[in-house]
C-alpha cells in the first residue's frame, strides 16, 4: 500500500474501513474474476429482490414464478464458474 | 481499613469496608452500596463550575498561556496530574500488588502436561491457599496474643486492685519487648560469627525480605517469635505482598521457577533488593570490627565469649530481630549510578521524545549507546518496542498516532510477552499520570486485539493492572477499565479468565477481591450471564472460605450494577445462586447478599417479583432479628422488593416492615437513617399503601426525627430527606406536607431553610397549589418572601427558584402579593450587594410571566423603568441578570407597550455588546436579537448598522450561543433593513485576518440570503468574487456553500447564475477554491436532485473529477462529497461510466483512488448498478456473460 502517512490517518481511512465491511466492495487488487462474481450476484438478487423483474423471466421462460427465482438464487451460487488458477507471483 | 485488622469489640467504631468502602474511610457508603449515586455530581461543585465557566480573562491573557495540544490544560496550571496524588488510601492498594509471572494457557497445549517451570493453575491456587492459611494463622496469633495480653492486664488488676490500672499495662508492654530487644542484639552480635556460615546468610538475604504486611514492622514483635515460625510454615506468601518481595517470594514458594521469569521491573527490584541487602548486612568480619573498633593499643581489649554461650543459629530466631530498612522508602528509588550521564542536561534522544526523570527507570537502556548489529533479534525488538512506547507515552499527537499504529500493526510480531513485558511495568508506575495511563491503555486495547489468544498467558498480569480503573473515581477511567476487559475476556475466552481470576476471589486482601468482583461482572457482560451462571453458582456456594461466597454474590451484585434490566432473563438463577447467603454464619456474606438482592430487585423493577418468592421469607425474619448493619442492608432489600409487588401485598408487607423502620427512625446511625429514608421512599410511592395510613402513622414520627436542622447538614441526608418527603407529598397530597414545613421557612438557620424551600419548590411544582387553602397561601408566601430576604451571599439557586415555582404555581392568586414583590425587588435593587442586586434582577425575570397574568403591566412597566437605569450596573454578574430580566419583561408585555420605549432602550444596548463578560454578552444578544426580530421598526435603520458592527466582534465569542445568537441577529437586521447595508457590511469582514470571524461571516451572509431571498444578496456576493485576494475569494465559495446547503431546493433557480463561477474556482491553482468550490457542488447538487439541472451539474462535475487525484485529505472529503452528491442529483451510471476508466488501470495509485469512488457507489446505488454494468465477455472456464439481461418478450 504505497500511501502517504498522513492520509493513511485521516478520515479517508476510516472510510475505506467503513467500506470494507461491506460485501462486495473492491480494493485495487481486486481481479477481473472477482468483480464480475460480485456484478453476476447483484444482478441476480436484484433479479429475485424485484418481484416484477422476476415475473417478466418467468413469463419469458415459460416457468414459475417460484423456479425462477429458486433458480436465480441456484445460480448465485457459482455465478462465474470456478475460480482461475491463481498463479503466485 | 484493612481486611487483616480484626474487629474490635469494643472501643472506637470499625466500619467494613465491604460494606462501607475503604474509599472514604467509613464516612458514606461507596458505589458498592449505593449504587445509585455512584455518578452522582455534587449540586456545588457544578454550580461553582458553572459560575467559574462565566469569568474570563483578557485574549491576551488567553493567548498567553500555553496549552497542550490535547486541550488538557489541568496540568498547566500547577496542579499534578499524577494519579497517585489524587487516589484515596485504598485505591492506592493497587500499588501493592504484584504483576504475576506467566502463566500456563492450558487450552493450548491438549494432552501435554505442562512444562514444570511455568506457573499452573494448580500453583496459583496453592499460593492463594497458602496465604490465606497464612493470614488466618496471624489472625489467630494476635487474638491469642491480646487474649493473653488482656488476661495478663486482668491479673495485674486482681493483684493490685487500686491505682493498678493506669500502670499494668506499660509493664506488660515493656515485658513483651524486652525479649525482642535483647533478641534484637543477640542476632546482631551473630552476625560476626556468620562469616563462618555463608550458606546461613545466604538464605537470611532470601528470607529476610517482609513477607509479611508492612506495618507489622511496626508493631512490636511479639515475644517468642512464633509469628516467623510460621511464616517458614507457609514460606514466603505474603499476606499484603508488596512488590519488592515479588521475586523472592515466588522463588521460595515454588523453587521450581526461576527469578527470570520475573517481569524486567520486578527483576530490576529484586536484583537492586539483593544487592543493597547483601551490602548492608554482609558479616562483618574480625579484620572489619578491628579497624572500627578500638584496639588493644588505646587501653581495650577483645573479650572472650562467656563459657556456655552457645550462638543461636537457626534463622527463624534471626528474622525476629528488628530488621534494617532496606532498599529506601517504599515507592522511591535511588537512581542508578550512571557515569556516563550528563549531569543538569535535558536527556534528549535522537527521534524520541524527551525522557522524564522517572522515565529513566523503564527507558534508560535507550540512552545506552549501542552498535545496532550487535544486538540478538530479542534484544533489538525490546528496544524497538521500547522506543515506541516511549513516543507513545510522551510523545507529540503525530509521534503518538504512528507509534501506535507501529505497535498495533507489528504487535503478533513482536509478541504478547515482549509487549506486555514493557507496557504493565510502565502503568504500575507509582508516577504515572491521568494522560500516560490513558494512552498506555489504550495500546494495550489495540494490541490486545491483534493478539488475540495469544494473550491468555497474560490474562492476570494485564486484569491486575486494568482492575483498578475499575474504580477509579473518574468515570471515563472506568468506561475504559471495562472496555478493555472486556475485550481481553473476549480474545483469551471464558474459561481463561475464569482461570486466571479463581484464585483472586478468596485473596486474603478485601481490594483484590472487590476489583476481582467488578472485573468479573465485566466478564459476565461481555460474554453474556448465562455462561457464568454455573461458575457463579459455585463459587457462592464454597465451603473453603467465607471470601469466596462474599465475592461471588458481591460478583451478582455487580453484574445487576452494570447490566440494569438486561439482567431480568437470568433473575431466577441469579437470586437462586445467592439466595443461600441470607443464611450464611458470616454477618458479611448476610449483608453483602442482602445488597445483591436489593441490587437485582432495583435492576428489575418493576418486573420480576416472582423470582424474589424464595429470599422473602429469609429476609423477613432477618428484619426481625437483627441489628446494626446487617439490619440496614435487609432494610434495604426489602425496600427494593416492596415496590416490584401487587397492591394488595405491598400495602400488607408496608405495614409490616413499617413498624421496624418506625423503630428505626429514632436511630443514630447516620447510615441506617438514609436506608431508612429510602426504603419508606420506596414503600410510599408504592400503590397499595393508603394515605391514610400514611398520614396517622408514619407522618407524626417522620418529621420528628428527621426534620431536624442536623439533617440539613449532610449533603446527601439533605437530598435523600428531600426526596422522600417529595414522595410521600405525592400520596398525602401538597397541603398535608407543606403545611407542616412552611413554618420553618422562617427558622433561623440557613441550610434547614434552603432545604425547606427545595422541598416546597419540588412538591408545588409537580402537585400544584390547588389544595392550598387561604390560610396556607398566607403563611406560604410569607415564608418564601422572609427566605428569600434572609438569605445571605449564597451562590445556589435553590431559594430563587422555590420563590419562582411558588409564584408561577399561585398564578392569578398571587396577584395580593405582586406589589409586595415588587417593593422587594425595588429595595433590593439598590442594595449595595452585588449578589443580592443580582438575585433581584434574576426575581424579576421569574416573576414577569405571573404579573403579566395577574394584570400587572403598569408594575412590570414600572420594574422596566427601574432595571433601565440599572443598565449601568458595573458588576457583569449582575448586569447580566438585569439584561435577563428586561428580556423577559419585554417578551411578556410586547414590543409597542414596552417602557421605557424600544428607541431609547436599543441604543443603551449598543455599548454593552462591546462588554466582553459572557454573561452579558450572551444576555445582551439575545435581547437585541429579540428586538431586532419583534421590533425593528422602532429603531432607526442607523442604529441597526451600528449595532451590525458591534456583532462582527461577537462572532469572535468563545461561547458557541454567542456566535449563533450574532448570526441569527444578522439575518434579523437584514430582514429589518434590507440586505444591501448589512451585506455590505459582511463582505468587508472577510478581509479580516482570523479565520474564525470569517467563516462566522460566512455563515451570516448565508443567513442574511436565506432571510432575504438569494437574488438581494448573490449580485453582490458574486461581485465580491472579483477581488483579487485569497480570503475573500474563499469566503465567497464559502457562503455560497453555506447559501446552497440553506436553501435546498430553491438552489435550482440560482445554479446557472452561480456556475462560470464555480468553473473558475474548479480550475482555479490553489487548492482550497478547488475544495470549497467541490464543497458548494455538494450541497447543491443533493439541493436539486430530481429537479431538472442534469446539464449544469454534469458540466460542473467534469471540472470537479480531476481532483480526485489530490492527496490532502480536506481534499478528498470535499471531491467525495461532491461525487457522492453527484450520484444523487445524476443517477449512479453516469459516475459508473467515469469510474470504468480507472478500475483495472494500470496504475495502482489511480486503481487505489476509483476504487474508494467505485466502494462509495456501489454502497449508495447497489441495485441500481447491475443495469449499467458493461457487456462482459466469458473468458475460459469462466462466465462472465450475463444472459438473463438479454431477455425480452
Amino acid at each position: 500500500m504505497a500511501q502517504t502517512l498522513q492520509d493513511r490517518l485521516n478520515i479517508n481511512s476510516q472510510l475505506e474501513h467503513l467500506q470494507s465491511k461491506y460485501v462486495g466492495t473492491g480494493h485495487a487488487d481486486t481481479t477481473r474474476f472477482e468483480w464480475n462474481l460480485n456484478i453476476k450476484r447483484d444482478t441476480y438478487a436484484s433479479l429475485v429482490g424485484h418481484h416484477s423483474l422476476a415475473t417478466y423471466h418467468a413469463i419469458a421462460e415459460n416457468e414459475s414464478i417460484g423456479r425462477v427465482k429458486y433458480n436465480f438464487v441456484q445460480n448465485m451460487l457459482f455465478p462465474c464458474g470456478l475460480p482461475p488458477e491463481r498463479d503466485d507471483d | 481499613m484493612t481486611n487483616e485488622e480484626p474487629v474490635p469489640l469494643h472501643g472506637k467504631a470499625v466500619f467494613d469496608a465491604d460494606l462501607y468502602g475503604g474509599a472514604e474511610g467509613g464516612n458514606g457508603y461507596t458505589a458498592s452500596i449505593a449504587m445509585e449515586e455512584e455518578d452522582e455530581q455534587d449540586d456545588r461543585e457544578r454550580l461553582v463550575a458553572g459560575k467559574l465557566a462565566s469569568y474570563t480573562a483578557p485574549k491576551s491573557v488567553l493567548n498567553d498561556i500555553p496549552v497542550s495540544d490535547d486541550g488538557d490544560q489541568a496540568g498547566s496550571f500547577g496542579g499534578s496530574n499524577r494519579i497517585v496524588d489524587r487516589e484515596s488510601e485504598y485505591s492506592r492498594r493497587r500499588l501493592n500488588r504484584i504483576i504475576s509471572p506467566d502463566r500456563n494457557d492450558a487450552f493450548n497445549m491438549g494432552d501435554q502436561t505442562p512444562d514444570a517451570r511455568v506457573r499452573t493453575y494448580a500453583d496459583v491456587m496453592r499460593e492463594a491457599q497458602l496465604a490465606r492459611e497464612q493470614d488466618n494463622t496471624l489472625r489467630n496469633i494476635e487474638l491469642k496474643r491480646r487474649a493473653e495480653e488482656d488476661a495478663a492486664a486482668l491479673a495485674a488488676l486482681d493483684a493490685v486492685p487500686t491505682k493498678a490500672s493506669g500502670l499494668a499495662p506499660p509493664v506488660a508492654a515493656s515485658a513483651a519487648t524486652a525479649p525482642a530487644s535483647s533478641a534484637g542484639k543477640r542476632s546482631r552480635w551473630d552476625a560476626g560469627d556468620a562469616a563462618a556460615r555463608p550458606a546461613a546468610s545466604k538464605w537470611d538475604a532470601v528470607e529476610a525480605t517482609p513477607s509479611a504486611p508492612a506495618d507489622a514492622w511496626g508493631a512490636t514483635p511479639a515475644p517468642g517469635a512464633s509469628k516467623w515460625d510460621a511464616g517458614e510454615a507457609t514460606p514466603g506468601a505474603g499476606a499484603r505482598r508488596n512488590r519488592w518481595d515479588a521475586t523472592p517470594a515466588d522463588e521460595a514458594a515454588g523453587g521450581k521457577r526461576s527469578r527470570w521469569d520475573a517481569t524486567p521491573a520486578a527483576l530490576y527490584h529484586a536484583l537492586k533488593v539483593e544487592r543493597e541487602t547483601e551490602a548492608r548486612n554482609r558479616p562483618l568480619s574480625d579484620a572489619d570490627l578491628d579497624a572500627l573498633l578500638p584496639g588493644a593499643g588505646d587501653g581495650y581489649r577483645v573479650l572472650e565469649a562467656p563459657p556456655g554461650y552457645e550462638p543461636i543459629r537457626t534463622p527463624a530466631r534471626k528474622l525476629a530481630a528488628t530488621p534494617t530498612p532496606y532498599g529506601g522508602t517504599p515507592l522511591y528509588g535511588i537512581p542508578e549510578e550512571d557515569r556516563g550521564q550528563a549531569f543538569d542536561v535535558p536527556i534528549a534522544l535522537e527521534g524520541l521524545p524527551d525522557l522524564k526523570p522517572e522515565d529513566q527507570q523503564y527507558f534508560g537502556k535507550l540512552l545506552q549507546e549501542v552498535d545496532d548489529g550487535e544486538l540478538s533479534v530479542e534484544e533489538a525488538k525490546e528496544r524497538r518496542i521500547m522506543k515506541l512506547l516511549l513516543k507513545v507515552k510522551n510523545g507529540t499527537p503525530p509521534q503518538r498516532k504512528s507509534a501506535l499504529r507501529a505497535l498495533t500493526d507489528k504487535a503478533r510480531d513482536f509478541g504478547a510477552g515482549a509487549l506486555f513485558n514493557q507496557i504493565l511495568p510502565l502503568l504500575m508506575s507509582p508516577t504515572l499520570e491521568d494522560q500516560e495511563r490513558h494512552l498506555l491503555v489504550k495500546v494495550i486495547d489495540r494490541v490486545l486485539f491483534k493478539l488475540d489468544d495469544l494473550v491468555r498467558p497474560f490474562v492476570h498480569k494485564i486484569l491486575v493492572v486494568i482492575e483498578p480503573l475499575l474504580i477509579d473515581e473518574d468515570y471515563y477511567a472506568r468506561v475504559e477499565g471495562r472496555e478493555i476487559i472486556a475485550n481481553l475476556a473476549k480474545a483469551a475466552g471464558l474459561a481463561s479468565m475464569i482461570a486466571a481470576m479463581r484464585p483472586d476471589i478468596d485473596n486474603v486482601d478485601e481490594y483484590v477481591r472487590n476489583t476481582t468482583a467488578r472485573a468479573f461482572s465485566v466478564v459476565a457482560s461481555a460474554l453474556g450471564i448465562p455462561t457464568l451462571l454455573p461458575f457463579l453458582k459455585a463459587v457462592c456456594q464454597s465451603k473453603k472460605s467465607w471470601q469466596a461466597r462474599h465475592t461471588g454474590i458481591k460478583i451478582v451484585q455487580q453484574i445487576s450494577i452494570l447490566m440494569g434490566c438486561a439482567v431480568l432473563p437470568h433473575l431466577r438463577a441469579l437470586v437462586d445462586i445467592v439466595k443461600g447467603g441470607l443464611a450464611d454464619e458470616n454477618q458479611k456474606v448476610k449483608t453483602i447478599t442482602a445488597l445483591t438482592v436489593s441490587a437485582l430487585a432495583e435492576a428489575a423493577a418493576p418486573y420480576g417479583i416472582e423470582s424474589f418468592d424464595d429470599v422473602l421469607e429469609p429476609l423477613w425474619k432477618g428484619i426481625r432479628l437483627l441489628r446494626g448493619k446487617v439490619l440496614a442492608a435487609y432494610l434495604k432489600a426489602i425496600g427494593f422488593i416492596i415496590p416490584l409487588m401487587d397492591a394488595m401485598y405491598a400495602n400488607y408487607y408496608t405495614r409490616e416492615v413499617m413498624v421496624v423502620l418506625l423503630r428505626e427512625f429514632a436511630t443514630p446511625d447516620e447510615e441506617m437513617k438514609k436506608i431508612v429514608l429510602r426504603v419508606v421512599k420506596q414503600c410510599v410511592a408504592t400503590e397499595g399503601v393508603e394515605p391514610d395510613y400514611i398520614r396517622t402513622e408514619v407522618l407524626p414520627e417522620f418529621f420528628k426525627h428527621f426534620w431536624v436542622r442536623r439533617m440539613a447538614l449532610d449533603r446527601r441526608n439533605y437530598r435523600v430527606l428531600v426526596e422522600t418527603t417529595v414522595a410521600i407529598a405525592e400520596r398525602v397530597g401538597c397541603a398535608e406536607i407543606v403545611g407542616r414545613v412552611v413554618e420553618d421557612l422562617k427558622d433561623e438557620s440557613e441550610p434547614y431553610r434552603k432545604m425547606v424551600m427545595e422541598t416546597v419548590d419540588k412538591v408545588i411544582a409537580s402537585l400544584g397549589t390547588a389544595d392550598i387553602g387561604a390560610a396556607l397561601e398566607e403563611q406560604l408566601f410569607d415564608g418564601v418572601l422572609y427566605a428569600f430576604q434572609e438569605q445571605v451571599a449564597d451562590e445556589s439557586p435553590v431559594v430563587l427558584n422555590g420563590f419562582g415555582t411558588v409564584v408561577n404555581a399561585l398564578g392569578t392568586r398571587a396577584k395580593p402579593y405582586l406589589p409586595q414583590i415588587a417593593g422587594v425587588i425595588k429595595w433590593r435593587l439598590n442594595n449595595k450587594s452585588a449578589k443580592i442586586r443580582q438575585q433581584a434582577a434574576d426575581l424579576i425575570a421569574r416573576c414577569a410571566p405571573v404579573m403579566k397574568r395577574c394584570d400587572q403591566e403598569g408594575l412590570l412597566a414600572h420594574l422596566g423603568v427601574v432595571l433601565y437605569e440599572n443598565l449601568g450596573e458595573e458588576y457583569p454578574d449582575v448586569l447580566g441578570s438585569v439584561l435577563g430580566a428586561l428580556k423577559a419583561i419585554v417578551n411578556v408585555i410586547g414590543m409597542t407597550r414596552m417602557t421605557p420605549p424600544i428607541k431609547d432602550l436599543l441604543p443603551r444596548l449598543t455599548p454593552i455588546l462591546k462588554n466582553r463578560h459572557e454573561k452579558v454578552q450572551e444576555n445582551c444578544i439575545d435581547l437585541v436579537g429579540r428586538i431586532a426580530d419583534r421590533g425593528a421598526e422602532f429603531v432607526p435603520a442607523r442604529e441597526w448598522m451600528r449595532i451590525c458592527f458591534e456583532l462582527l466582534d461577537m462572532l469572535r465569542a468563545f461561547k458557541k450561543a454567542i456566535r449563533r445568537a450574532a448570526v441569527n441577529t444578522f439575518g434579523y437586521i437584514a430582514k429589518a433593513i434590507g440586505p444591501q447595508d448589512v451585506l455590505v457590511t459582511l463582505l468587508n469582514n472577510l478581509k479580516v485576518q482570523e479565520r474564525q470571524s470569517r467563516v462566522c461571516t460566512t455563515v451570516a451572509i448565508a443567513i442574511v440570503a436565506e432571510t432575504c431571498a438569494p437574488f438581494t444578496v448573490l449580485p453582490a456576493l458574486m461581485n465580491e468574487y472579483r477581488v483579487p485576494e485569497l480570503n475573500v475569494q474563499n469566503g465567497v465559495l464559502k457562503s455560497l456553500s453555506f447559501l446552497f446547503e440553506y436553501i435546498g431546493e430553491m438552489g435550482k433557480d440560482y445554479i446557472y447564475a452561480v456556475t462560470p463561477l464555480l468553473e473558475d474556482a474548479l480550475t482555479d491553482r490553489d487548492l482550497v477554491h478547488r475544495q470549497t468550490a467541490a464543497f458548494v457542488i455538494q450541497h447543491m447538487s443533493l439541493g436539486v436532485t430530481g429537479l431538472g439541472c442534469e446539464d449544469a451539474l454534469l458540466h460542473l462535475l467534469n471540472l470537479v473529477w480531476p481532483n480526485v487525484f489530490e492527496t490532502s485529505p480536506h481534499i478528498v472529503q470535499a471531491v467525495t462529497g461532491a461525487i457522492d452528491g453527484c450520484r444523487c442529483a445524476l443517477g449512479p451510471a453516469t459516475i459508473l461510466n467515469f469510474l470504468l476508466q480507472g478500475l483495472f488501470h494500470p496504475a495502482r495509485k489511480v486503481r487505489e483512488v476509483y476504487w474508494r469512488h467505485y466502494n462509495n457507489l456501489y454502497i449508495g446505488s447497489q441495485d441500481a448498478l447491475t443495469a449499467f454494468y458493461p457487456r462482459m465477455e466469458d473468458e475460459g472456464i469462466n462466465t462472465y456473460a450475463r444472459a438473463e439481461l438479454d431477455v425480452f418478450i
